[in-house]
């Protein structure tokens, strides 16, 4: 079965299932039949909850994991048809976590988020410098760029991760809860500067949060995956919805607006 | 509103790998450090021969260059028919474990790893005693098989095939769903390597007198390098060395997980493959010559990355200068103090060094945080 390429779409999921094989030969279903269609410039948030295969989700769009059934594509050609390393030069990650080797200075690690563009078998070139350099000034890591990377605090931990993956120069970012750890100040910065990025370098990017006000905030369309489906994929006032999130999390919650309109929802009890 | 930052200022300050003037003192230094190391060990010795006559002598036999002086007789052959062999033999065998030592603790992610760790030191081990001891447990082997092998000693080739069978082994053991996790691969080395060393007791046990031969050959000896045995280990040595080399950015990568290496474009599981081969084939090559030597393969590239950091580009390189030379003076010392296996003398002087280097500073590190 063919599915008519939509010229305006980077990546698509199309009717994808996944389990995870068990020690026992049994298999964890995660994701049963999920659709998910990235546009050029989208700024989509995916939420759901623990287990709820978020992550699943990002391993099958960078071919880390191969789908049981359906399709990921990425420029209408099926990911596991693409070489790792040209994809690696489209296709950023900032992971939930990264064990970052000690010894390594911050500008040296950005300077790994190259290795796909490499060129030279020892060298690296002016085009790799260029791209380093811009990508600690967008991600606001110039001043670590000296800095061990085991010296640094969480938020600027953070800051060198986007850079790894900005200067890998990615069409399409993907975010596994770059929030996590961060404090409200750092999560809001954070989150601004990946707002302001894709403005600036054309960026598409799909981001797993957990805190929906956040989630809401920060982009315009927000797709929810529970029972191993996107249940609902939209803008954030009709999506994260009280009678959805009872749904999915089984959280009362209610709607509530600011005294200038802005629409957020509040936890009933804890 | 385009953010750039093309100011000379700071591109200057973002070089990403390291300086034309850091790799010449590296390497540089090093070479130079070899090539010293080289010159002295060949020179002292039983017989003493001075360094002006040594020099003189090496230029005359491996450049070519006319002996313009007269050297004391027998000189010329005990330095090149002797002491170079074995000088040489030290050199390899350090480089050789320096290199793979590094591969193996950034392959590994494991402070602890050495070159043996997977389970070369002990196929190896059981392949050389099982070379010792055919010749004495089946006569008719003494006479056939048992002498040489395209020049080479039984054990030697059975200590070369016994390495590299048991990585080949435990690697595949250690294969599910496409994917060898390095735990797994720890693991299975470490049990594999097990079974082998009841196999290495037990032949020991049965050895009677021939136990010196085999307990000389698992400390790591010098004393029966020879000509031929080089001719074998220095190709060998030569190519895995320098296809280790040029992964550098493989190793780098590996070091963030396999994962996040994979989304950086790395082929992470033909990548693994590939260094594990290598890594060994050099360990294997190594050992075949000089026995188990403990100790270098463990401790250069842990010094090396306090001295010039962790990315590979330059720790690969730089530790095959470094071991080289550091066996080598390590050998030199086996040789004044009577002749004593030189893996006595790594232990002996390495494993203290090593303890005071962890001591003292915060820059024994693991290879990785968090």
């Amino acid at each position: 079965m063919t599915v008519a390429v939509r010229s305006e779409a980077l990546a698509q999921v199309e009717g994808v299932a996944f389990a995870y094989p068990l020690p026992d030969g049994r298999r964890r279903d995660v994701l049963r039949s999920v659709d998910l269609s990235l546009a050029r410039g989208d700024l989509v948030a995916l939420v759901g909850t623990n287990g709820s295969g978020k992550t699943t989700l990002l391993r099958l769009l960078t071919g880390l994991l191969r789908p049981d059934a359906g399709v990921v594509r990425f420029e209408g050609r099926p990911v596991a048809a693409w070489r790792r390393v040209d994809l690696a030069r489209r296709v950023a990650v900032l992971p939930q976590q990264l064990d970052l080797p000690v010894g390594f200075r911050v500008a040296e690690l950005v300077g790994m988020g190259r290795a796909p563009h490499a060129r030279r078998l020892f060298a690296s070139t002016e085009a790799d410098e260029r791209a380093v350099a811009r990508a600690l000034v967008d991600a606001g890591a110039l001043e670590l760029a000296d800095r061990f990377a085991e010296e640094l605090s969480g938020g600027e931990r953070q800051r060198l991760l986007v850079a790894m993956a900005l200067a890998q120069e990615p069409d399409l970012l993907l975010l596994d809860e770059p929030t996590l750890h961060l404090d409200l100040a750092h999560q809001v910065a954070l989150l601004g500067a990946i707002r302001r990025l894709r403005g600036q370098r054309g960026l598409t990017v799909l981001a797993v949060l957990h805190d929906l006000n956040l989630a809401a905030a920060f982009a315009p369309r927000v797709a929810i995956l529970d029972e191993g489906r996107v249940v609902a994929d939209g803008p954030p006032a009709e999506v994260l919805t009280p009678d959805l999130v009872r749904r999915v999390f089984g959280v009362h919650v209610d709607e509530a607006r600011t005294p200038d309109g802005r629409r957020h929802l509040a936890l009933r009890e804890v | 509103m385009r953010a750039t930052a093309t100011a000379p200022a700071t591109t200057q300050a973002l070089r990403i790998g390291p300086s034309l003037t850091r790799v010449t003192v590296v390497l540089g230094g090093g070479a130079i450090l070899l090539g010293t190391a080289m010159v002295v060990a060949v020179a002292i010795g039983s017989v003493g021969v001075g360094l002006g006559d040594t020099v003189a002598i090496l230029g005359h036999r491996l450049l070519g260059l006319p002996l313009a002086r007269s050297v004391a007789p027998g000189a010329e052959s005990i330095i090149f028919d002797v002491r170079l062999p074995r000088v040489l033999t030290a050199m390899l065998v350090g480089g050789g474990l320096g290199l793979a030592g590094t591969v193996f603790q950034a392959l590994l992610r494991n402070p602890m790893a050495d070159p043996y760790i997977i389970g070369t030191a002990a196929g190896a081990s059981l392949g050389a005693i099982a070379g010792l001891m055919a010749p004495i447990l089946v006569p008719a082997l003494a006479i056939g098989l048992g002498s040489t092998w395209l020049g080479l000693g039984l054990v030697q080739v059975l200590a070369f095939a016994g390495g590299l069978g048991t990585v080949l082994l435990v690697y595949a053991v250690s294969r599910a769903n496409g994917r060898v996790p390095v735990v797994t691969l720890l693991l299975t080395g470490y049990a594999v390597s097990s079974v082998l060393a009841a196999g290495v007791a037990l032949l020991m046990f049965f050895s009677g007198q021939h136990l010196g031969a085999i307990f000389g050959w698992l400390m790591g000896s010098l004393a029966a390098a020879k000509w031929i045995n080089l001719a074998f280990a220095a190709p060998l040595l030569a190519i895995s060395a320098a296809l280790l080399v040029v992964r550098w950015r493989g190793l780098n990568l590996l070091l963030l997980g396999d994962g996040p290496a994979a989304n950086l474009g790395l082929n992470v599981e033909r990548e693994k493959l590939a260094l594990t081969m290598l890594a060994t084939l050099a360990t294997s090559t190594v050992v075949a010559i000089s026995g188990t030597i403990g100790f270098v393969g463990l401790v250069v590239p842990h010094v090396l990355r306090l001295a010039i950091g962790p990315d590979h580009r330059l720790l690969l390189p730089a530790s095959v200068l470094y071991g080289a030379a550091l066996l080598a003076v390590a050998d030199l010392g086996a040789r004044v103090a009577g002749g004593i296996p030189v893996g006595i003398v790594t232990a002996l002087i390495g494993a203290p060094f090593f303890i005071w280097l962890l001591r003292r500073s915060r820059l024994v590190r693991p290879v990785v945080t968090q």
